[in-house]
């Protein structure tokens, strides 16, 4: 029993001593492992330090805004780093950061080794701007000091502009020439428009049938030219109107354009001298919904059945929806548009069609106006203008292209410097 | 089929608004009068708060406290005086901020179209007649050559008001007339076609998700 005692004590102790063993055997591994850990990162970040480059940042940056301009544009210049000058530089590239007046920075360009000028021209007047540039290398990036904060200042003159101003001063004198020309009486002859002189026979075939004559102005606001043409075409319709006492309806789907088209139907009825016959009620505005303002349209022309439809201004997809109804109905329609996207549609649909041009045009044809015969013509000599720069421009392209002449080759840089403005 | 309430109210407008193609009706006009009805008075908040609140009212006493923008004075003014238009006596200052609006319309615009649709496009224009291509001719890019520079001129010819077209003048005119008009029908074909896709898309909203049977 005793031996059996002893037995079991020994092989309790012989256990003890081994679990003990075991524990130390993974203590010791443990602090082992992490010793070795503690030793790679202190080896990996010998070898990242060993493996940057540095690299002298740019100096003397200098930020100075670009004269003559429309506040669009700042100039950047610098001295290129001295490692970019080395035969085996380590310089990759250099970025261009900017900062605006809020603290907000942002790299905003990326220029090869070498480069030592930048144009930032995403710039606005009312900000101010500093930047810095680095130098880059394969892993580092080295950044310059800060320039001073600068404001983009607008200039009276816009030199980039400078052929349309005298581009602009050649017209101007044209048109003052010929509208004091027209003045003295002399007659000026613009050739005959088609649609234009449908316009009378229009109006009096509405009076004939005794139903009303409906004018579209477009569906854009006052600050387009289109509307403008259009509102001023409704001014000569309206003295016709107004002579042969016709009823008319403009709707409108801006209430500005409302407003002027109040004002111009007044004052032809007062040119007419039929002030007593005028109405707001020849004018209202719909709604500045695109097809609300078509579908309005559309019921009025089924419900009244005008003798007569003008389209005169900007347009866009509901053209064709108006001219349709409209030809539907039995009215004869006369259409201008500067959309060339839309004319087909008119084309097709209406008796007459005033292509582009001819819509602004439009006015001088039907007033003969000096004021507005003198633009015309001064619009002229613009075209004959554009049509010989387009005509020398073409030769010399051709000259200096196939048969590499180099007299032409100047001619079309001196006329590409004067037709691209910027 | 959809038991949505806003499907099937927009499905059945839509219907209602096709029914116009029939002839004019009952069902067509109380869809026209809602159109209209909602339209106008979308925009109406839509431009009291965007224009009236966000851009004049925040705009000269900015809810931060900064100080405001002087200047947007100057549209309150006149759009004050727009509103003289509502008396009688007074109505004519009316003409004031309209005149203001065309005039400063005309002379803002005035650089950027005749930049766009003048110079660029006579500076675009003056390209070589003939295109080489490796030593030889290309033909393919030299009738394109050709024929921008022909059409260009024709086409403004024909533009000219000063002169009749009669002549040889007439004859340039003519050839610019159906550059037009071809163009006019590209035109035309391309956007008859993107109106197609405009109708598949209705076709696709009332036999889709609305009645279900495309799926």
């Amino acid at each position: 029993m005793v031996s059996t005692a002893n037995q079991g004590d020994r092989r309790c102790a012989t256990n003890l001593i081994r679990l003990l063993l075991v524990t130390f055997a993974v203590l010791l591994t443990f602090l082992h492992n992490r010793a070795l850990a503690d030793n790679s990162a202190v080896d990996t970040s010998s070898v990242v330090s060993a493996s940057i480059t540095p690299l002298a940042p740019p100096t003397s940056l200098v930020v100075s805004d670009h004269v003559y301009d429309n506040a669009e544009r700042l100039d950047l210049v610098w001295v290129p780093s001295i490692d970019d000058k080395l035969i085996a530089s380590k310089l990759i590239e250099y970025r261009v950061y900017r900062i605006t007046d809020s603290g907000d920075g942002q790299r905003i360009a990326v220029l090869p080794a070498g480069a030592n000028s930048f144009s930032d021209e995403n710039v606005e007047s009312g900000h101010q701007y500093s930047y810095y540039i680095t130098s880059v290398g394969a892993d580092s990036e080295f950044p310059s000091i800060s320039s001073e904060p600068i404001e983009p200042e607008r200039e009276w003159l816009n030199y980039h502009l400078i052929s349309l101003l005298l581009i602009c001063m050649i017209i101007g004198v044209a048109i003052t020439y010929f509208i004091e020309t027209a003045r003295r009486g002399k007659k000026l002859f613009i050739r005959r428009i088609a649609g234009l002189e449908a316009i009378d026979d229009a109006v009096g075939r509405a009076t004939e049938m005794g139903r009303p004559i409906l004018f579209i102005p477009g569906i854009q606001d006052m600050d387009d030219v289109g509307t403008v043409a259009g509102v001023t075409i409704l001014g000569r319709v309206c003295r016709v109107v107004a002579e042969f006492d016709t009823k008319i309806s403009v709707p409108t789907s801006r209430s500005l354009v409302m407003t002027a088209a109040r004002e111009t139907i007044k004052t032809a009825y007062q040119t007419a001298g039929r002030p007593d016959k005028y109405s707001d009620d020849m004018s209202n505005y719909i709604t500045d919904e695109q097809f609300g303002y078509v579908a309005a349209v559309n019921g009025i022309m089924v419900r009244e059945k005008p003798a007569t439809c003008f389209y005169m201004g900007t347009f866009y997809a509901e053209s064709l929806l108006l001219a349709e109804t409209g030809n539907s109905v039995g009215a004869i329609q006369i259409a201008g548009t500067s959309n060339p996207m839309q004319i087909p549609f008119f084309v097709v649909a209406c008796d007459f069609t005033l292509i582009g041009e001819e819509l602004f045009a439009a006015s001088a044809y039907l007033s003969s106006e000096p004021k507005q015969l003198g633009s015309l013509k001064g619009q002229d000599l613009g075209k004959a203008i554009a049509l010989t720069a387009i005509t020398i421009g073409v030769i010399a392209a051709t000259g200096s292209s196939a048969w590499h002449i180099g007299w032409m080759q100047d001619i079309l840089n001196a006329l590409e410097s004067i037709f691209l403005t910027r | 089929m959809s038991t949505e309430f806003g499907v099937w109210v927009a499905a059945l407008m839509t219907i209602g608004l096709f029914s116009f193609l029939y002839k004019d009706n009952p069902f067509f006009k109380v869809c026209e009068a809602v159109f209209i009805g909602s339209s106008t008075g979308y925009w109406a908040v839509v431009y009291f708060f965007d224009n009236l609140q966000k851009k004049l009212w925040e705009g000269i006493f900015p809810p931060d406290g900064a100080v405001g923008d002087a200047w947007l004075w100057g549209g309150a003014i006149l759009g004050i005086l727009m509103l003289c238009r509502l008396s009688n006596k007074i109505g004519w200052i009316a003409r004031w901020p309209v005149s203001f609006i065309v005039g400063a319309t005309a002379g803002l615009y005035m650089i950027n179209y005749f930049v766009s649709s003048a110079m660029m496009q006579v500076a675009s224009t003056m390209q070589s007649l003939v295109v080489t291509n490796g030593g030889g001719i290309d033909w393919q890019a030299t009738i394109g050559s050709v024929v921008v520079a022909v059409a260009v001129v024709s086409g403004l010819i024909y533009f000219f008001f000063s002169k009749e077209h009669t002549g040889a003048f007439g004859g340039v005119a003519k050839v610019g007339i159906w550059f037009l008009m071809i163009t006019f029908g590209a035109s035309f074909g391309y956007t008859v076609m993107s109106r197609m896709s405009l109708l598949i898309g209705r076709m696709d909203y009332l036999f889709g998700d609305w009645l279900g049977m495309i799926r």
